[in-house]
């Protein structure tokens, strides 16, 4: 299975023969890929019936569960990663999953789209509407996409948190990265990744 | 004749007879001085003996899951929708085992069998069995059709118990297992259910302390009710309302005790016809081995300790609407596995048809199985 660039990104940060979670994982490709590549053992979070059969498929170990009832079933730092891709956004309460992922991981990872990024900056200010992309297709009615945030939003609330930024990168629509984006993030990011812990 | 079979079916099969001379000790302690077992097995077990599916049936299924006897039946085997040529579980990739449980009355030595110490049939006097005693009894099965890995072992209800068992008492032989709508023990809401269940048979006039079979009335009164209360144990309330409703069977109320409501009808049509092919004996025992299975209370009640020696690749399967056996529990076991970070996989499936979703044509519940089972089958390359 084909990784998005973001899934790329990521698969680089985790180092071999580690066990990973990933929430909400989709069809498991990156799961698979961690196991087949770098011998990381794990399991997949999914609530999609349709994704749970393609992880099944594909050798993942997938456990049905909805994000939003917490990682209650599992103990404190049973993983090196917990992983969270394209997901934060339809959660909850972001805040307290970002707090289960640093309790039963030893680092956390998490991509997201970016709300401050210059496109959608520009439709709300000059098209007086809600942004629309290609990270972020649906209308406002529709979306499940119900707690976006920016990159300086995710940093103070990590701040808030006591939760300790490790690593941070910025990838456009084609999840490229370029210069300007390092340099300023928070506007010409399209898709922020970060790896963190808890700093408690 | 065997024309008029569905073209999907495995066909006409035969059942198979094996006996094993050697003491069985039980759980128990109580002994059986040697024992058969009844099975059925479909499809051709390749030759590393690498793709052998062990089915393991619950309390009123036995070891005719699929095909037909004869033409003449009304009625495939109990999974037949499952089970078969490119079916979920395929017999053309797979070779399919399934026993009847000792104690049961599908062929195994039970309660209808004669004892050979003293010539007499069981009847009352055939000893408890645990469902551990099943696994061994399966094992020794296994060890005489020359399999010494279970590719997978399947089992719903009282058959995924035996799948954990399984997973204990042999780790080494099988590689994967479908743990469906099952429970690491019976709540006690089950056992109360169970409980009624008895005591409305042994309470039955022609009972006679479970030496019934020594006249010619059997304790079908008792039998039938025991199983109408199972049956709708076994269902949803949804499933049953939207069967049946408040429909009236002659359109009109009668004030009257006889049947009246649709549901009445089909409740003692369904008890009439389990006591036609089940017996009474057979029934406590069964609903006793459920009672009894619990491997965490080896372990002061620690399931993922009970269950750390299985080295298995775990399938557990719930149904949204059964509450016999509830997502709840089965989302027991996946914690305990996941303590001890087995591999496992989840899934809840949705249904309105209570605890008997496993035996139903599901999509995603058959998807599921099927693309695990597609995997497995490529990994053993058959």
């Amino acid at each position: 299975m084909k990784l998005r660039t973001d899934q790329s990104l990521i698969a680089k940060w985790i180092k071999h023969n580690t066990r990973v979670l990933d929430l909400g994982c989709g069809d498991g490709a990156l799961l698979a890929n961690l196991q087949k590549e770098q011998n990381v053992s794990g399991y997949g979070i999914e609530i999609d019936e349709e994704n749970i059969i393609k992880c099944l498929g594909s050798g993942v170990n997938v456990i049905q569960t909805d994000l939003d009832a917490g990682l209650s079933q599992f103990d404190s730092n049973t993983f090196d990663y917990v992983i969270m891709t394209q997901t934060l956004q339809a959660i909850y309460y972001p805040e307290k999953l970002l707090t289960e992922m640093t309790r039963v991981g030893y680092e956390a990872i998490v991509t997201f789209p970016n709300m401050a990024h210059w496109k959608c900056r520009i439709q709300m200010a000059l098209g007086g509407h809600m942004p629309k992309s290609r990270t972020l297709p649906y209308e406002w009615h529709n979306t499940p996409n119900i707690h976006l945030c920016s990159l300086d939003d995710f940093e103070n609330l990590c701040a808030e948190k006591n939760i300790e930024i490790l690593e941070r990168t910025t990838v456009d629509h084609a999840h490229q990265i370029s210069l300007g984006m390092s340099i300023l993030p928070n506007l010409l990011g399209e898709v922020a990744i970060y790896r963190f812990r808890s700093s408690a | 004749m065997q024309n008029s079979l569905p073209p999907n079916s495995i066909g006409l099969v035969k059942p198979n007879k094996v006996h094993f001379d050697k003491k069985l000790v039980l759980a128990s302690g109580s002994s059986l001085n040697g024992f058969e077992l009844v099975y059925e097995t479909y499809g051709k077990l390749n030759a590393n003996c690498s793709n052998a599916i062990l089915i393991c049936h619950a309390l009123s299924g036995d070891h005719h899951v699929a095909g037909y006897h004869s033409s003449k039946d009304k009625k495939p085997g109990w999974w037949d929708n499952a089970i078969g040529p490119n079916k979920v579980i395929d017999t053309n990739k797979f070779f399919v085992v399934c026993p009847n449980n000792i104690g049961g009355c599908g062929g195994s030595t039970g309660p209808l069998t004669t004892n050979p110490d003293t010539g007499e049939i069981y009847g009352p006097n055939f000893p408890l069995v645990t469902v551990k005693d099943w696994v061994k009894t399966q094992a020794m099965l296994a060890d005489h059709l020359g399999i010494d890995v279970w590719a997978v072992i399947i089992g719903g209800s009282l058959g995924g118990m035996q799948c954990i068992e399984w997973s204990i008492a042999y780790p080494d032989r099988l590689k994967h297992t479908f743990v469906i709508a099952a429970a690491s023990k019976l709540s006690t809401q089950n056992i109360a259910f169970n409980e009624i269940a008895r005591q409305v048979i042994r309470s039955d006039r022609n009972f006679n302390e479970g030496y019934y079979y020594k006249s010619d009335n059997k304790p079908m009164h008792g039998l039938m009710q025991a199983r109408m209360l199972g049956h709708i144990t076994y269902l949803s309330d949804d499933a049953l309302d939207e069967k049946f409703g408040r429909q009236l069977r002659n359109g009109e109320i009668k004030f009257g005790y006889d049947v009246e409501f649709q549901i009445e009808s089909y409740l003692r049509y369904q008890g009439r016809s389990f006591v036609d092919r089940f017996d009474a004996n057979s029934y406590l025992l069964i609903t006793k081995v459920l009672d009894y299975f619990d491997p965490a209370a080896e372990t002061d009640g620690n399931l993922a300790k009970a269950m750390s020696p299985a080295k298995a690749e775990f399938l557990i399967i719930s149904f949204s609407s059964d509450w016999r056996f509830s997502p709840t529990r089965s989302v027991e076991i996946v914690g305990a596995l996941l303590e001890t970070n087995k591999k496992v996989s989840y899934i809840e499936i949705q249904s309105k048809e209570g605890h008997d979703s496993f035996l139903k044509e599901i999509p995603i519940y058959h998807q599921a199985m099927k693309t695990t089972l597609n995997r497995i089958a490529t990994e053993i390359s058959v």
